[in-house]
């Protein structure tokens, strides 16, 4: 399966393995096409989860990942894209609906939009909250104590 | 997906009948109700009782795990897995230990995982007692209540014995475990189950045929196998819908391809199916654990970890089959002391999501059930 699109799409596809498990850099303009793909022809029929990891010293500073899973195959696979500052994602709701909290969590902690998502907005963090807590520049202790004090009437939440 | 307008966002803010003159009616439930086990508010929107539409909003309770974990070493990031799905700490660890494990190319020794399985499906029974008990309570139940956090408590009493912890047990070490059972723990486990055979006949007396429980639950939140795929829903749901998946016999992970047991599974989907598909795993986790104790082998029970524990860069996805349903881990390593990003995937959170669709249509007192029946842990849900 990996090798059928490795030859379609060349260098778009870097796939790999680790620890015994398969998992493909992706292209970030592949990825609609590829994720559509790999549900209809490949039956990864259920999205595990989505989530991103930060790398601020990159240019792109974002991994994001899809974890997925094939009933008929029995089988796990990994989807990875990088994606820069700013730029956006497709969402994929409408490939796997379960998609829509976890692109809510992802944008929540890191600030990456998806393009086509029915609501994206926080989901963990208060709407209104400033910064992405997940992101490496977002230190531990680090609050938006603008919106503590506003919203519970406390200096800090600390 | 049957309906695609099942998942579109409730547009609150603009009703389409000024507020007096509607028929529909926006309530809000939670996020302090004794029925949402926890801190979950759900705006529901009605029309008479019935209900057309809800919004989950949740993270009352977030702390932060993921980014706690990035400023802790492997080790010390290991007791803050408990605290998320907390009626089932063990479980928790057993999924981050397995994972960090994978990373190091370390395999827990023989005895440790005979311990291992004993000890989680122990936990799987007390997480299913307590879902039972509350779940009972809510739909109008008392007695199970006090039947199943009577003998949850023998339960607890061997994780008190053990590790010296009952909820939050941090009973796994990475590599094995820390402590050798103590004398008397097979001796116990055994009692136990001798104990808690007649048991489950107890709760299903009280329930199964009891013409109250059968008119609440039968045909109330139902949900398909292709809709629970679609929508990432896994674990004793999954299975009601009759889709047969546990992740103990897909992907085995521990020892569990050591021991025989069915997964049950359900035709219709709907609440009282869920009910029946919790109660047949607790009769097949007494069957697990009748296996395991007998077969404990002698050996170590830790294996060779460094102090220092510096996985090679890599990253790795993990995961289990928590009480709820599948619990995975995934972890990237900078080859330094601390993980560089721990994801978790938890398996409320994800079947929270089909709260709505199981709700449209039902009435209001239905939604407790529903809640109820998702079994979820807002400690997971929110993190």
């Amino acid at each position: 399966m990996v090798a059928k699109f490795k030859r379609e799409y060349g260098s778009g596809i870097e796939p790999l393995t680790y620890v015994g498990q398969n998992y493909m850099v992706v292209d970030r303009s592949l990825i609609p096409e590829i994720l559509q793909r790999l549900r209809d022809e490949e039956q990864f029929d259920y999205c595990v989860d989505l989530t991103a990891v930060h790398y601020p010293k990159r240019e792109k500073q974002f991994d994001v990942v899809w974890v997925l899973y094939s009933f008929s195959r029995n089988e796990r696979m990994r989807v990875k894209t990088q994606i820069a500052d700013g730029e956006s994602l497709s969402s994929s709701v409408s490939i796997w609906p379960t998609t829509n909290w976890l692109e809510r969590e992802v944008f929540d902690m890191f600030g990456i939009k998806f393009d086509g998502h029915p609501d994206l907005k926080r989901i963990l963090l208060p709407e209104g909250w400033k910064g992405y807590p997940l992101r490496k520049d977002y230190n531990i202790l680090q609050q938006d104590s603008e919106w503590v004090q506003i919203n519970l009437g406390i200096e800090s939440g600390q | 997906m049957t309906d695609s307008k099942t998942f579109s966002p409730l547009d609150l803010d603009t009703p389409e009948k000024p507020y007096l003159d509607a028929n529909e009616l926006v309530i809000n439930m939670g996020p302090q109700h004794p029925a949402t086990h926890g801190v979950l508010r759900v705006i529901l929107r009605l029309d008479g009782e019935k209900v057309l539409g809800l919004e989950c909003v949740i993270g009352y309770l977030h702390r932060g795990v993921e980014k706690i974990a990035e400023n802790r070493t492997y080790t010390m990031f290991n007791p803050y897995v408990d605290r998320m799905d907390y009626v089932a700490a063990v479980s928790n660890g057993l999924g981050y230990c397995e994972a960090v494990e994978k990373l190091l190319n370390v395999e827990a020794p023989p005895r440790a995982q005979y311990i291992r399985v004993i000890l989680t499906e122990l936990n799987r029974i007390a997480s299913h007692q307590l879902w039972l008990g509350t779940h009972a309570l809510d739909i109008g139940a008392i007695t199970p209540l006090f039947y199943t956090f009577r003998d949850r408590e023998e339960i607890l009493k061997i994780f008190e014995k053990y590790c010296g912890a009952r909820l939050t047990t941090h009973a796994f070490r990475i590599g094995g475990l820390q402590y050798e059972t103590y004398n008397g723990f097979e001796q116990d486990v055994k009692n136990f189950i001798s104990f808690f055979k007649p048991k489950i006949d107890e709760y299903e007396e009280l329930l199964t045929t009891n013409r109250i429980w059968l008119e609440r639950t039968k045909g109330v939140g139902v949900i398909s196998g292709k809709d629970c795929i679609a929508l990432g829903v896994t674990g004793p749901v999954l299975r009601a819908s009759g889709v047969k998946w546990d992740i103990r016999k897909a992907q085995p992970y521990a020892n569990y391809k050591n021991f025989e047991f069915e997964i049950p599974t359900g035709a219709s989907g709907d609440t009282y199916d869920r009910y029946m598909v919790r109660m047949i795993e607790m009769r097949q986790s007494v069957r697990i654990l009748e296996q395991a104790v007998a077969g404990i082998p002698e050996g170590p029970i830790m294996a060779k970890v460094p102090k220092v524990m510096k996985p090679p860069v890599g990253e790795v996805y993990h995961s289990i089959e928590a009480p709820k349903g599948e619990l995975g881990y995934f972890i990237v390593s900078d080859g330094s002391t601390q993980p560089y990003r721990v994801r978790v995937r938890p398996p409320s959170f994800v079947n929270l999501q089909a709260l709505d669709l199981m709700c449209r249509g039902q009435l209001v007192a239905d939604v407790i059930a529903v809640i109820g029946t998702l079994d979820i842990v807002l400690g997971e849900v929110d993190r």
